[in-house]
């Protein structure tokens, strides 16, 4: 990507103003609902990402409340139950925190909003391939989320709501949770899924036949590489869920016995499914946070990416890999010594291309012009905090050791580490690095560095002890623990303020920049952002590239 | 229609159709899985053998096997082993003898899964003739014998994750072919 410079169009804003269409808009209720520009579809994503991330972000809190000392405090009073049924609550929260953080938080806004806004200009095209799929894919989004808590109302079994956690597993998920709860967390789950796969259906169409003149794929920046890798494990392992979830859909309701064994089934197959699906998922949450890294950090160094295509066929390789793996989640699930030793050594090959990344990050920045301005102190965060949650993933793919390690507070860290820390950072680094030019507003950057250390300091705070309590034994999933983890547990909790205090910094931030920040030149970054979108005015014109830029 | 938009059509036809591709092989997984377990003996899936694969001499070594019985939620039937435990020389025929009954009013069709544990004991437990195989039909009262064939493995005696095993449950959960007979 080293010559898919600025050079390459001349700014269509320019045009934008003499040429009354291109600017265009219409009224407000078709424009942002039923809306077929890129552009407006991706803020609705992320504008729906913060909603959601905010309740999601609540619930955590309501868990790290309760957690904060040993013994049942505010469950009773939270559920207005006793006993199981406000224990239920718990199971609830924890179910529903991680399916809004992983489908209607984190891939919302990495895939839906930054892929949307920004893969179409990266490569130099006018919209996606589908702009009225586009808008289908978002409000199916909507619709599942509103599903999703809808059955916080209605009975899952003990209590209200679905407890199954986010891995649904059967038979906790079949005979274990009567009441409709349930199911309409996996009807949710459809939608979901569904949306998804029609957004790769669209990214996929629109990088391989929508890329301007002299774009080759092997000058398309790595941010759209990422998205596309993305969207092929999308493809190929969201019809897997849809697929089990399908059969659980009929476990529950209409007597088959796929996931049952007194009727020849055998749960086990659901693990397999669930994740056969469940590994690419990660990838599919982490693999746009690197591109987006990738984007930020050759611009702040302001130097090419050190290894372009190594860059590239490294997320290629992690894709492929990622899906022969799965099984490394059900270690403990009775594998014969062979296949565990199979799973283990798939899983360390993941280190390998990943490595590749990680050491060209710092390739780029070596001997570079670096300026710490906060998308890259944000993308420094990253790495940092991506290698500690790979290295604690590194230790959890021995098979051996995930004997005492399955289903501990290590592995919550682990998860954390990489997704929380690392999805998280990702997408805070590429909302400072495109906020100019998604706005037209400069963000404040005190603030944004003062987030950052907050931000930073809290989640470390909170999730580093994680480590400590899952080496005791602290199992996940439960509202209580033994008195000797309360020290720790409490640090935890505390660590939950700072990081809050963080995103309370992150908003204000953001309602302030946005109504009275500065204005954004087209390009605010220099030399080092030398992709498509600084091309184009801050904000982009309503339609960009009526004429197709040339790329050298 | 532009040759874009031609070309869109049909890239995004391909991608739809790869889609669809993987939601079958989601549903397909089922039977696949089945086979799996069948072939390997995956999570302590019997094996199904001739006559003829028994060995010409067992080995001078004595195993125990021990014999469970279930009966799925709602299935009237009373299932049990006449003995509940056996010792059998490895590569040796043996029989083993359930006995079932109809405890309801009505005919009931039923169909027994199976499996051993350890499960790595699952490709060596070798069955030549069960009632498993085949579903099982009981008149309201009737009680039947039902005869299961079969012989371990000397192989097992040379795996070096099951020459240590001294003891295979075999366990069998008796379930109504038709779901409607038992309500869930």
């Amino acid at each position: 990507m080293t010559d898919t410079t600025a050079s390459a169009a001349h700014s269509d804003a320019a045009h934008a103003h003499d040429h009354h269409d291109a600017d265009h808009k219409p009224g407000f209720f078709a424009r942002w609902f039923m809306s077929t520009n890129h552009k407006d579809i991706g803020t609705l994503y992320l504008l729906f990402a913060v909603f959601a991330g905010i309740i999601g972000g609540a619930i955590s809190g309501l868990m790290r409340l309760e957690l904060a000392e040993p013994g049942i405090q505010y469950l009773e009073a939270w559920s207005g139950q006793q006993g199981d049924a406000a224990l239920h609550l718990w199971n609830v929260l924890i179910t529903a925190h991680g399916l809004i953080m992983v489908f209607f938080m984190v891939m919302p806004a990495v895939i839906g909003g930054f892929g949307n806004w920004f893969v179409p200009i990266m490569i130099g095209a006018p919209d996606m391939a589908f702009p009225r799929m586009n808008n289908v894919s978002f409000w199916l989004t909507v619709s599942a989320f509103i599903l999703l808590l809808g059955s916080t109302f209605v009975s899952g079994g003990i209590g209200n709501g679905a407890g199954t956690g986010w891995t649904v597993y059967a038979p906790l998920s079949t005979s274990g949770s009567p009441g409709p709860a349930v199911d309409l967390a996996i009807l949710s789950l459809h939608l979901a899924g569904a949306s998804s796969i029609l957004g790769a259906v669209n990214f996929i169409t629109t990088i391989f036949n929508m890329r301007a003149p002299g774009m080759t794929l092997h000058k398309m920046p790595l941010f759209v590489w990422s998205v596309l890798v993305t969207a092929f494990l999308l493809l190929l392992s969201l019809p897997v869920l849809a697929a089990a979830i399908t059969m659980l859909l009929t476990d529950r309701n209409f007597g088959t016995t796929f996931y049952d064994p007194s009727g020849g089934g055998d749960p086990v197959l659901y693990q397999h499914l669930f994740w056969f699906f469940g590994h690419p998922e990660v990838y599919i949450m982490i693999l746009p946070a690197f591109g987006i890294v990738s984007q930020i950090v050759s611009t702040f160094s302001r130097k090419p990416v050190f290894g372009y295509l190594g860059m590239a066929y490294a997320m290629v390789a992690i894709g492929v890999v990622g899906f022969v793996v799965w099984a490394h989640h059900m270690f403990t699930t009775g594998m014969s010594v062979n296949v565990k030793m199979y799973f283990t050594a798939a899983t360390m090959v993941i280190a390998v291309p990943t490595g590749v990344k990680i050491f060209s990050w710092i390739a780029t920045m070596w001997s570079g012009s670096i300026s710490f301005k906060a998308p890259m102190v944000w993308a420094l965060g990253f790495i940092f905090m991506f290698t500690v949650g790979g290295v604690t993933g590194v230790v959890l793919a021995n098979g051996g050791v995930d004997d005492i390690m399955h289903d501990t507070y290590y592995v919550v860290a682990h998860f954390h580490y990489v997704l929380s820390l690392g999805a998280v950072f990702g997408l805070f680094a590429g909302t400072y690095y495109w906020f100019p030019k998604m706005t037209g507003r400069m963000y404040n950057e005190f603030l944004g560095h003062l987030h950052f250390w907050v931000f930073f300091v809290g989640v470390n705070v909170l999730f580093f002890p994680m480590h400590f309590l899952g080496l005791q034994g602290m199992p996940r999933r439960y509202p209580d623990y033994p008195d000797a983890q309360a020290y720790w547990n409490h640090v935890a909790t505390n660590g939950y303020y700072i990081m809050a205090i963080g995103v309370g910094i992150f908003l204000i931030n953001m309602i302030w920049s946005m109504l009275a920040g500065k204005k954004a030149p087209d390009n605010p970054w220099g030399e080092g952002a030398n992709t498509l979108e600084w091309t184009l005015s801050s904000p982009p014109p309503f339609h960009q590239f009526e004429t197709l830029p040339k790329i050298d | 229609m532009t040759a874009l938009a031609r070309r869109n059509a049909r890239t995004g036809s391909l991608a739809a159709l790869l889609a669809l591709a993987m939601i079958g092989l989601g549903f397909a997984s089922v039977p696949l899985y089945r086979i799996f377990c069948q072939v390997t003996g995956f999570g302590g899936t019997t094996m199904r053998v001739a006559e003829s694969a028994l060995p010409a001499k067992p080995l001078g070594k004595l195993i125990t096997i021990r014999f469970d019985s279930n009966v799925a939620q709602g299935m009237p039937w009373h299932f049990v082993p006449e003995k509940l435990t056996d010792r059998a020389a490895i590569g040796a025929r043996k029989i083993a003898i359930y006995t079932a009954k109809n405890l309801s009013s009505a005919p009931i069709v039923g169909r027994a899964s199976f499996n051993v544990t350890p499960i790595q004991a699952g490709k060596y437990f070798s069955k030549i003739q069960c009632f498993c195989f085949t579903e099982q039909m009981l008149k309201p009262g009737q009680e039947i014998r039902m005869p299961v064939t079969y012989f371990v493995d000397p192989k097992i005696a040379e795996d070096p994750d099951t020459k240590d095993i001294g003891e295979i449950t075999l366990s069998y959960t008796f379930y109504p072919v038709d779901q409607s007979v038992a309500g869930r």
